[in-house]
């Protein structure tokens, strides 16, 4: 009676496990051994440009090294949907994992079950809190953050005049912490400039759009605008370049090479930091080979070759920092997608 | 009587439902042979721990979709009693309390879809895609992107901790007690009878004294309840409250209950097929995850196996139509 039907949904079934049955052909066989070192690279989300050049990194790193790379990844940046996939690594007993975390502490018990397993774990981009992991690979310091940014503008305004800044909310937290090692470098390091206002565009386009517009007309002398956030220097950028201070007002800060492309391009900015994804990625995926080959521990103090990064010593908490941030200007930004 | 053509226990084990236990079983023996780490002691563990809210929300959908009808706002009861359940406990409520209160607000949700489709007269599939976005909305809205963390460690173990030496979670008591409610609710009470004969026929079940509106509407309630009892669960599991807990998670509890051979039209449908169901999505998605296939093919296999599982009925029941057809000119 009902059997053809049986035989049909029967058929359909057969099939999907024929596909898993076909991927172990290609993959089983190298994936599960003891000799090769894995790490698994387990980005926020797949499909990122930014965790695509950070995967870049780590797979360079891997070549390096001689130890397979392989990136696993929800399609959406939520901690549950990371969980599987550090169970999975916990499972295949892979030497490492390396992951940006999307919640500090909802992944935490899965990573504690990995590394109870013999995985090692590395976060990179984005931690956890410290005991769920071994090591992680800050992508900047504060301090570098503040002090590339004073650099950048104090070089294209030519050391002296005034400046503003366009930042991101009144209390975003890194935003404010940044502008106050600024303010004391600038007090210290650069007698010559002086900030005149800082504005908040609340990491909103059309705000920090108005805002650069507003400073702009109340400080006619202004030279230079620093916007240690992403949204800012990229809407002050499009107010500059249409505007008559094109080429007469700097604007410098934190951006992404895919949103500042166009500035650069057309002039209006010379130059702008961030750190670069993949050397973080690269690093990491160095960290996470040395730990699982037993050369470090993630102990203050470490200290491991990174490649062609040079040497690194693991700080406080288990801290690697990348370094100063990266700066993106006219001759490097088409390297980057991101 | 009625005279069969097969005897009881082969109509018992040529169901839909079997076929379902009969995947199952195959995938794990190919999993557990070809595929490394999959015969790990770690596999039952997460297994159970990844299905388990899917299986939660499963049971009760059964009966819905048995009647015909559908919940799509599932998953975001799951995300609003995570936030709900976060923040009670933030504001110092005891954990036994904001699970209770959590429970009551996935019920009010369920009351007010299952109001809607019951007496309202809407179509379930409009009224809770409307819900999914709004209760979703509230969830996000109440919490922002920030997360409620810093549950008690007692809870937050418990709700991944074995039982024992064993490597079957403390949880899978309360998942084989509550589908054993189900089943015998569904299969040997009045209650599961009249949510059969809905979904063969509104009309004839309303004639012959089924009350349709009271049966749909408990129904829904039932949905937000356990679906609240999810999120709780959810949220002790990755110790985490946030209002995008669980997003999308509804296509995995329909893709589960149709593989496990409810039939989408209603009127058919077993406990032990979904339970299969559930299980046989979790053990194709952990071993295919184990292969390092990427999040996309794992969808594309299980979005396969679902479009199959509806379609392939159909086929075949168009084919019988015919070959009776055909009979009868003979004749």
């Amino acid at each position: 009676m009902k059997f053809t039907s049986v035989l049909a949904a029967g058929t359909a079934a057969v099939l999907a496990l024929g596909l898993t049955a076909c991927g172990s052909g290609g993959g089983g066989d190298d994936a599960g051994g003891t000799d090769a070192v894995t790490i698994t690279v387990l980005p926020k989300n797949l499909g990122n440009p930014y965790f695509e050049a950070s995967t870049t990194g780590a797979e360079e790193a891997g070549e390096e090294l001689g130890v397979t790379v392989e990136e696993v990844g929800p399609d959406t940046a939520s901690p549950d949907a990371q969980v599987p996939f550090i169970n999975t690594a916990a499972q295949q007993g892979v030497g490492a994992l390396v992951v940006s975390a999307n919640d500090p502490t909802a992944i935490g018990d899965a990573l504690e079950e990995a590394r109870s397993a013999g995985t090692k774990v590395v976060t990179f981009d984005s931690d956890t809190e410290p005991q769920f992991r071994d090591i992680f690979v800050n992508q900047a310091s504060p301090e570098g953050i503040a002090d590339k940014q004073l650099e950048l503008v104090a070089e294209q305004i030519g050391g002296e005049g005034e400046i503003a800044i366009l930042s991101a909310s009144a209390n975003a937290t890194n935003q404010n912490a940044w502008i106050a090692l600024m303010e004391e470098k600038l007090a210290s390091d650069y007698p010559d400039i002086e900030l005149v206002e800082t504005v908040y565009g609340d990491d909103d386009d059309q705000t920090s759009f108005d805002k650069t517009a507003a400073l702009l007309q109340s400080h006619p002398d202004l030279k230079g605008i620093v916007s240690p956030t992403t949204v800012g220097i990229a809407a002050a950028a499009r107010y500059v370049s249409t505007s008559e201070y094109k080429g007469k007002v700097a604007v410098t800060g934190l951006g992404t090479p895919n949103q500042m492309r166009e500035y650069v391009e057309d002039g209006t900015v010379e130059a702008f930091a961030l750190w670069n994804p993949t050397d973080l990625g690269y690093l990491a995926t160095q960290a996470a080979a040395a730990l699982a080959a037993g050369d470090i521990t993630g102990e203050e103090g470490d200290t491991f070759e990174a490649g062609r990064l040079g040497e690194f010593t693991v700080g406080a908490d288990g801290e690697v920092l990348l370094g100063d941030p990266y700066v993106y200007d006219e001759a490097n930004i088409g390297d980057f997608d991101f | 009587m009625r005279t069969h053509a097969r005897p009881w226990w082969q109509r018992a084990l040529l169901t839909r439902e079997m076929l379902t236990v009969l995947i199952l079983v195959v995938a794990w023996i190919v999993a557990a042979s070809v595929v490394q780490g999959f015969d790990g002691p770690l596999t039952i563990t997460y297994l159970v721990l990844d299905v388990a809210p899917v299986l939660l929300i499963a049971l009760p959908m059964t009966l819905i979709i048995a009647t015909g009808e559908i919940d799509l706002s599932v998953a975001s009861v799951v995300g609003l009693s995570s936030v709900t359940f976060g923040l009670l406990y933030q504001a110092g409520l005891g954990l036994w309390s904001a699970t209770l209160v959590s429970v009551l607000i996935g019920a009010v949700c369920g009351a007010v879809n299952g109001a809607l489709v019951a007496y309202g007269g809407l179509p379930s599939l409009a009224v809770t895609i409307g819900s999914l976005a709004l209760y979703r909305g509230l969830a996000v809205g109440l919490l922002g992107t920030t997360a409620v963390t810093g549950f008690p460690e007692a809870w937050t173990d418990g709700a991944t901790e074995n039982l024992g030496e064993s490597p079957y979670p403390v949880i899978t008591l309360g998942l084989i007690a509550l589908a054993a409610v189900f089943a015998v609710l569904l299969h040997a009470t009045p209650f599961g009878r009249n949510v059969l004969d809905i979904g063969r026929s509104k009309e004839a079940a309303r004639f012959s004294g089924v009350d349709v509106k009271r049966t749909l509407l408990i129904l829904f309630v039932l949905s937000g309840a356990v679906s609240a009892l999810a999120g709780v669960y959810y949220t002790l599991r990755y110790g985490s409250a946030r209002g995008d807990n669980a997003t999308g998670m509804e296509l995995q509890v329909v893709a589960a209950v149709l593989l496990g051979g409810v039939s989408i039209f209603g009127g058919r449908g077993a406990i032990h097929g979904v339970v299969a169901g559930v299980l046989l999505i979790g053990v194709l998605g952990s071993a295919l995850r184990l292969e390092s296939v990427t999040v996309n093919v794992i969808n594309i296999v299980i979005g396969t196996a679902l479009v199959v599982s509806v379609v392939a009925p159909r086929i075949a029941g168009g084919l019988r139509v015919r070959r009776r057809a055909a009979a009868g000119q003979r004749t």
